[in-house]
């Protein structure tokens, strides 16, 4: 039986004892000087703090806190975990290495450019696959996350038209569409209008042909969309949003569904983000650091953010001058040591290993919902396609029939060791479980989570209320959000703790 | 074609059997909606190269970087400070490492309650209530906040420093011009480097959304008036968006203190090596105010209890404010984070505790106080603003050109040519030194700055 570990672990300001130390540091390392500072710069006294309360704890202490901490957190390195749209495939640990390098972690960005020429080198490299994967011409590697990238899209899409007089302030976004791409167009300065899924799960081309219009700027799309469909009217939707002069704008978390075998070049993309943390397989680090670089074709290049590497014959330069630039959008040039975990990956498949790849995540996901589909309680909607990358289930029937709802799977999945998908989204399916196994999964792994949805599906008919009371045998049983919400329970930080004590 | 690959446990033995199950023969046959294309992705290897040839070609590539540590003084960030073994242990551990974000927080406790604390101690260092999980970084943090002081005011005027670097300010203007947001910059006096107070009180108007103050400076100037500023900017209804340093908040007043309404920093200098500078985390906090709370970007972490009440639990909290549930309305776009950086400060500021924080600032500023008085006794002017500087320092060097590349060539670096940000301040340059210099090493600057200048 599968029990999560759970330490009884106090708050780190909680272990605290007057005089411990984490770490050995003598006082003043290069001064010789002693005494306070008042007494050597009288200037100092107004600005000077009082007591900095951190904790004071010992190096073992530290240790074992944080690794105590980290076994109560569920990782790929644990076992399968299927969140859809979030391509949680194996970390490579090759990569981990390379990535801790000196030359990658110890560099600064302003040594020299004679000195930094093996991480342009690499940015340049990697620049050149990502084009060739998608079909771009020019990548820019400097967004932070995939969110940042969907901004950078948004701005080179503002900046297009601007530059040719044209002043659209609409974005259409697909309802099956992240939360991310109707965020970052707000923040890009456009409103937003929805695009409503058609009965068979992909973008109804006649109600797009209803909102395209000539304030149109663009259209953010993922493909394969967020229920795992391919969809199929991609050209024919290019065109139509072309046609009242918007461009196209491919949100690729979700390459690994056609990595390989369409570019989105082809399929009438302008704009591309990619997920270096998701189809690349960097670490998603419990939340972060990410990277989300974005590619254009050739004719919207000079609005990439600057600098862009550039090899001019015998040595790598950054280009500063590009004068229809949308300018920066980060410090420094990218993700450094996520770009080389990302370039290592690439190596490691090549192309043959790239197709392979999208073959087998799409292999995968279909044997799981051919066998999920006959699972009592649990459909898959919006046909009977084949899916991509990820698969979206319904729990509707079983929580209509049982009260069970999708949540409460979700739950009963973590007591049985098995980490949950991702849950009540797409928003256009009721009790979504969106699974995505990514093609690092074992058959045998999928296997589990069919007899365990199928195990959980048996008790949801028997016996419903022993599913709604997991998870048992997680690190805890299941939270009080509320709690954490209201304003006058909610606790945000230690000392927001202390205050609510008294 | 492909048949096995250590990443791909199903291509090989499960291949035909999931087939058979799903009921084709064929692959293809998954992909028959999919236009058919023929392309190659020439600039990646073909076929896939092994362990050992990704390692010899990647070290090989990487080979051509220079690693100069202590003999790093480039100012402007990012910085080389001490960082203590145990950070990279901890945050390469597996359960860390490769999880997500944690929506199944049961599942996910270890890293809720690290965040929590990393949360808990950043309100500790700048005298907050309040913090978020991490920003990407110190500029778009900047950016941000910019806009949540809009929402908060209902305002649209944005004032910034002078003196705040090109990239920075490009970046801000990126997160809020689209939004309708004008940034107005307030100089800097030519004599300390800080804020123009007089020509700030001449800006300030009942339109002004927020005043951004930032310590030290660009120029590593710290500014022993800010209270001033602060209270200026709340006579005329703004918010103050103070963006410290964080091992500053060592010796110096936190924002709180002085009373700022949100506070932000780049979190980099806490135990995070420079990696070029991508390897960065954006800190976010603001004080007890349910107004700035729920406009507040990114994620928090809350801590509460079971429902049964047994135990003590941690949960995203205000999950509300964001783009997964508010989409367009959402108070940001982001998403992804910088959260296993958010673990290694939590890890490097729990090492350190109380002593060990003030320790460093100690030893930064005097090492700041150090190089400066040598170089005046060189003959040199630094640093060329007046008053106190906290590990950055300017050096003004009239008629010499070149200077990073000078230094470069006896083996050291720094030297941030100033004229490129501020075309007023040409032949002045911008250097840092942390608590990692020793006497020795930076008297070797101090001789090689000496040496360049003409012996002056």
């Amino acid at each position: 039986m599968f029990r999560q570990a759970f330490f009884d672990e106090p708050l780190i300001f909680e272990m605290s004892r007057d005089g411990r130390v984490g770490v050995l540091l003598k006082e003043g390392r290069a001064s010789a000087k002693k005494g306070g500072l008042k007494e050597r710069d009288s200037s100092l006294e107004r600005i000077l703090r009082g007591r900095l309360n951190l904790p004071e704890v010992s190096q073992i202490e530290v240790v074992r806190h944080f690794t105590r901490l980290s076994q109560m957190n569920w990782g790929i390195d644990l076992g399968p975990y299927p969140l859809g749209s979030c391509t949680m495939k194996y970390n490579p640990r090759l990569n981990e290495d390379l990535a801790w390098l000196d030359e990658v972690q110890q560099v600064h960005p302003n040594q020299g450019l004679k000195n930094i020429q093996g991480a342009l080198e690499l940015f340049y490299r990697l620049d050149r696959m990502l084009s060739s994967i998608t079909g771009m011409h020019k990548f820019t590697l400097q967004p932070a996350a995939g969110a940042q990238g969907e901004l950078t899209g948004c701005l080179i899409m503002r900046k297009y038209h601007e530059k040719r007089g044209d002043s659209r302030d609409e974005i259409i976004i697909p309802d099956s569409a992240h939360g991310t791409n109707p965020a970052s167009a707000a923040m890009a300065g456009f409103r937003v209008v929805e695009v409503r899924t058609g009965e068979d799960g992909c973008i109804d081309l006649e109600l797009l042909k209803g909102v395209v219009t000539s304030s149109t700027a663009g259209l953010m799309m993922t493909n394969p969309n967020t229920l795992g469909l391919f969809e199929r009217g991609a050209c024919e939707i290019a065109e139509i949003v072309h046609d009242v002069g918007g461009l196209m704008y491919y949100d690729g978390a979700n390459l690994q569904g056609i990595i390989g075998r369409a570019r989105p070049s082809d399929l009438g993309f302008d704009i591309v983000h990619l997920n270096l943390h998701k189809t690349f397989s960097t670490p998603h680090g419990g939340g972060g650091p990410g990277s989300g670089p974005v590619g254009v074709k050739e004719y919207l290049k000079d609005f990439l953010p600057v600098p862009t590497v550039v090899n001019k014959g015998g040595g790598y330069q950054l280009d500063w001058g590009k004068p229809e630039s949308i300018g920066k959008i980060r410090g420094g040039y990218g993700s450094f040591p996520i770009l080389v975990r990302a370039y290592a990956y690439l190596l490691s498949m090549g192309a043959e290993g790239l197709r392979l790849a999208c073959n087998i995540a799409v292999l995968n996901t279909n044997y799981f919902a051919k066998k999920v589909s006959v699972i009592k309680g649990f459909t898959i909607p919006f046909g009977g396609a084949f899916r991509k990358h990820e698969v979206v289930v319904s729990a509707e029937k079983m929580t209509k029939e049982t009260g069970v709802t999708a949540l409460d799977v979700a739950k009963a999945l973590l007591d049985r060791g098995l980490h949950s998908p991702t849950i009540y989204f797409p928003l256009i399916v009721k009790e979504a479980l969106m699974f995505e196994f990514t093609e690092t999964e074992t058959k045998e792994n999928i296997d589990k989570y069919v007899d365990t949805l199928k195990e959980i599906s048996d008790k949801a008919y028997a016996e419903p209320a022993s599913v709604k009371s997991a998870p048992q045998h997680a690190s805890v049983s299941r939270l009080d959000e509320v709690r954490a919400n209201h304003p006058k329970t909610m606790r945000l930080s230690y000392r927001m703790f202390l205050k609510g004590q008294e | 074609m492909l048949k096995s690959h250590p990443y791909l446990p199903n291509a090989s033995s499960a291949l035909e059997e999931m087939l058979r199950d799903i009921g084709i023969k064929d692959v293809e046959e998954l992909f028959q909606d999919l236009p058919k294309f023929t392309f190659k992705m020439k600039e990646v290897p073909r076929e896939p190269m092994d362990e050992i040839a990704v390692k010899t070609e990647i070290m090989g590539m990487l080979s051509k970087n220079t690693v100069y540590l202590n003999r790093c003084f480039m100012g402007g960030g990012p910085w080389f400070h001490f960082i203590p073994s145990v950070i990279k242990h901890i945050v390469s551990r597996g359960e860390f490492l490769t999880a997500y974000t944690p929506y199944q927080a049961e599942m996910s406790q270890g890293v809720l309650q690290s965040l929590f604390e990393f949360q808990s101690m950043i309100c500790e260092l700048y005298d907050m209530e309040v913090a978020n999980a991490s920003m990407y970084d110190l500029p778009s943090s900047i950016g941000e906040a910019a806009l949540l002081c809009s929402r908060v005011t209902g305002r649209k005027k944005f004032i910034i420093p002078g003196s705040l670097p090109r990239e920075r300010k490009g970046i801000i203007n990126n997160y809020t011009h689209p939004q309708g947001l004008v940034v107005k910059e307030v100089p800097y006096s030519v004599g300390d480097g800080c804020i123009d107070q007089e020509h700030l009180k001449e800006m300030m108007n009942r339109d002004i959304a927020g005043v951004y103050i930032e310590s030290p400076s660009f120029f590593g100037t710290v500014d022993d008036s800010m209270k001033g500023i602060v209270d200026l900017a709340h006579d005329f209804g703004a918010l103050v968006v103070a963006g410290f340093d964080p091992l500053s908040l060592g010796v110096f007043k936190p924002p709180g203190e002085l009373g700022a309404d949100i506070a932000v920093g780049d979190g980099q200098p806490l135990g995070i090596p420079p990696g070029l500078g991508g390897n960065t985390l954006g800190i976010m906090a603001c004080r007890d105010d349910i107004r700035i709370i729920r406009q507040m970007p990114g994620r928090i972490v809350g801590l509460t209890q079971t429902k049964e009440g047994n135990k003590r639990g941690f949960v995203l909290a205000l999950s509300t404010r964001e783009q997964h549930i508010r989409r367009e309305k959402a108070t940001s776009n982001i998403c992804t984070n910088e959260a296993l950086l958010a673990l290694a400060a939590a890890v490097y500021l729990t090492l350190m505790g109380r002593d060990g924080i003030a320790k460093v600032a100690r030893a930064i500023l005097d090492n700041t106080k150090y190089v400066t008085d040598k170089l005046k006794s060189a003959g040199l002017m630094a640093p060329f603003f007046s008053g106190i500087s906290f590990r950055d320092f300017t050096v003004s060097m009239r008629d010499v050109g070149g200077v990073a590349k000078k230094l470069l060539k006896r083996g050291l670096v720094g030297g941030r040519d100033l004229s490129k940000d501020f075309p007023d301040l040409g032949g002045v340059w911008l250097f840092a030194v942390t608590e990692i210099h020793t006497r020795d090493e930076i008297n070797t600057l101090v001789s090689a700055l000496h040496e360049i200048a003409g012996g002056i």
